[in-house]
């Protein structure tokens, strides 16, 4: 791919803090590379804040190689920019085109909130984790691995679902802001091993009443989290996930 | 896990929702075979003598309160759930482009679904109230619906109603066919969408369920749009 350098326009949400209010500001880059990542071209605009003495833009980065979760960004309108399958950092600037204008906003869901300009606090997710997206493991020693047997077709799915980044994309893009996707595939990925049998059915009852605790929206099966979700989480982990749900519903005592 | 939490969760409200639209969807195959009677052409006697036995029929009348029930806590429901959905969103996005990755009528089954119970308030008080209050103040008085014998009984003429209300009214026909519409995309999305919500997601069955939802919905609302058209345009008499 030939490489080319642009100018583009961005216009980045700005805000101070939790309480404070936000707006678009607008900044200008220059020379930006196609084959620089999104980040990067970020780095860029925050030196040149720095140079100027203004404040940097606020946002989530660790790894930038796609599997952190962190960078959490709504590039034009969709959850981690135009590119399918897909995170921020790995999003790379010859998705434009010089003279294009850019607009960057934080995740919006009211269990995310803004903590500074493109920083949310996904702590939420964290809880929902905590409520049963475990396994309880005695000590002692390590079993011999081969007296767990596992359906490949079972390893591969639960493998698939341990895919999520938990990185919110799921829930940035759902019309109702749902995190139907996320806690699905921690269920799955869980309910699909024999390590997650003792905990099978409290797990997914616990994490579904602590999703509804943390504000998040209903699922209406738009399937817009499976098309943004940047690890390709299907939504038959939602189907499995409600056939968890109404399993342990009617079958559980407690 | 006690019954309410079942059905109060994010998961189990959506139970409720698939559970009362399938039935609803049941209903409707019922409520669409009946009203195609009118197409035999006949002078509504065919439509006519199902519609008696429809509501001269105890078990009919019994089910009907469960599908009052059922389409009450579906609209109660679905308004419930509409204004929770917005509240977990409090600051929208600036730029949002949601059709790379989602159909607008699955977005839209809230504002379809009351615009759906618009029409249908509208369509009640066209058939419904006449024919079972035909006395009530305001609403049509039932002799001019009424026949004055088929098979030596009473029974309401609800073909002359349906001629009555659509035969020379533009507007009244335009209104069902939108209400129709809205239904039909609303149907669209619903009929799918409750085999998911109860865990049904399969690589041979869901491609099943997807066509059969869309040519039961494509079907079903294409025939009962055609039936004010066709009494508009006096294709049936």
């Amino acid at each position: 791919m030939e490489h080319y350098n642009m100018n583009l326009t961005l216009k980045v949400w700005r805000q101070k803090n939790n309480q404070a209010a936000g707006s678009l500001e607008t900044y200008q880059v220059k020379d930006i590379s196609s084959e620089m990542s999104f980040l990067e071209m970020f780095d860029v605009l925050n030196d040149q804040l720095i140079v100027a003495g203004e404040d940097p833009i606020a946002f989530d980065h660790d790894c930038r190689e796609g599997i952190c979760g962190q960078c959490s960004m709504h590039i034009n309108g969709r959850a981690h920019g135009p590119w399918a399958n897909n995170t921020t950092c790995q999003l790379h600037m010859r998705a434009f085109k010089d003279g294009d204008t850019i607009v960057v906003e934080p995740w919006r869901s009211k269990a995310f909130p803004v903590i500074k300009d493109l920083i949310v606090d996904r702590s939420s997710f964290d809880r929902i984790i905590q409520s049963g997206g475990y396994i309880s493991i005695n000590t002692g020693n390590a079993v011999d691995a081969n007296s767990l047997p596992i359906d490949k077709k079972n390893a591969d799915d639960a493998f698939m679902a341990a895919a999520c980044i938990g990185c919110g994309a799921c829930v940035a893009t759902c019309v109702n802001s749902s995190a139907m996707l996320f806690v699905s595939a921690k269920v799955s990925q869980l309910a699909l091993l024999p390590q997650g049998q003792p905990e099978r059915q409290s797990r997914v009852l616990n994490m579904v009443a602590q999703m509804d605790k943390e504000n998040f929206g209903n699922c209406t099966n738009t399937y817009a989290c499976e098309a943004e979700c940047p690890k390709g989480i299907s939504v038959s982990n939602i189907a499995r996930m409600n056939r968890e749900y109404l399993n342990a519903g009617l079958t559980t005592e407690s | 896990m006690t019954w309410k939490l079942l059905f109060t969760s994010s998961i189990g409200k959506k139970f409720t929702m698939g559970l009362t639209g399938l039935f609803l969807i049941s209903f409707l195959i019922v409520h669409c075979s009946i009203n195609a009677m009118i197409f035999f052409n006949d002078g509504g006697e065919t439509f006519n003598h199902w519609g008696h036995f429809m509501g001269a029929n105890l078990i009919v009348r019994t089910m009907e309160i469960g599908l009052f029930l059922f389409l009450l806590l579906h609209i109660v429901q679905g308004l419930m759930l509409w204004s929770q959905n917005n509240k977990a969103r409090p600051v929208k996005y600036i730029v949002k482009d949601d059709n790379n990755s989602s159909k607008w009528y699955s977005r839209s089954m809230g504002l379809l679904g009351t615009l759906i119970l618009i029409f249908l308030v509208l369509h009640l008080y066209h058939f419904w109230a006449p024919s079972r209050f035909g006395g009530m103040a305001g609403i049509r008085p039932l002799e001019e619906t009424t026949l004055s014998t088929y098979n030596n009984q009473e029974v309401h003429n609800l073909y002359a109603e349906m001629l009555l209300v659509f035969q020379n009214n533009l507007l009244i026909v335009l209104i069902y066919i939108f209400g129709v519409f809205s239904l039909c995309w609303h149907l669209i999305h619903g009929f799918q969408s409750a085999f998911q919500t109860f865990g049904i997601n399969h690589k041979r069955y869901t491609p099943i369920i997807k066509t059969a939802g869309l040519a039961y919905s494509v079907i079903i609302c294409l025939l009962f749009a055609s039936m004010p058209v066709a009494i508009y345009l006096h294709w049936i008499q």
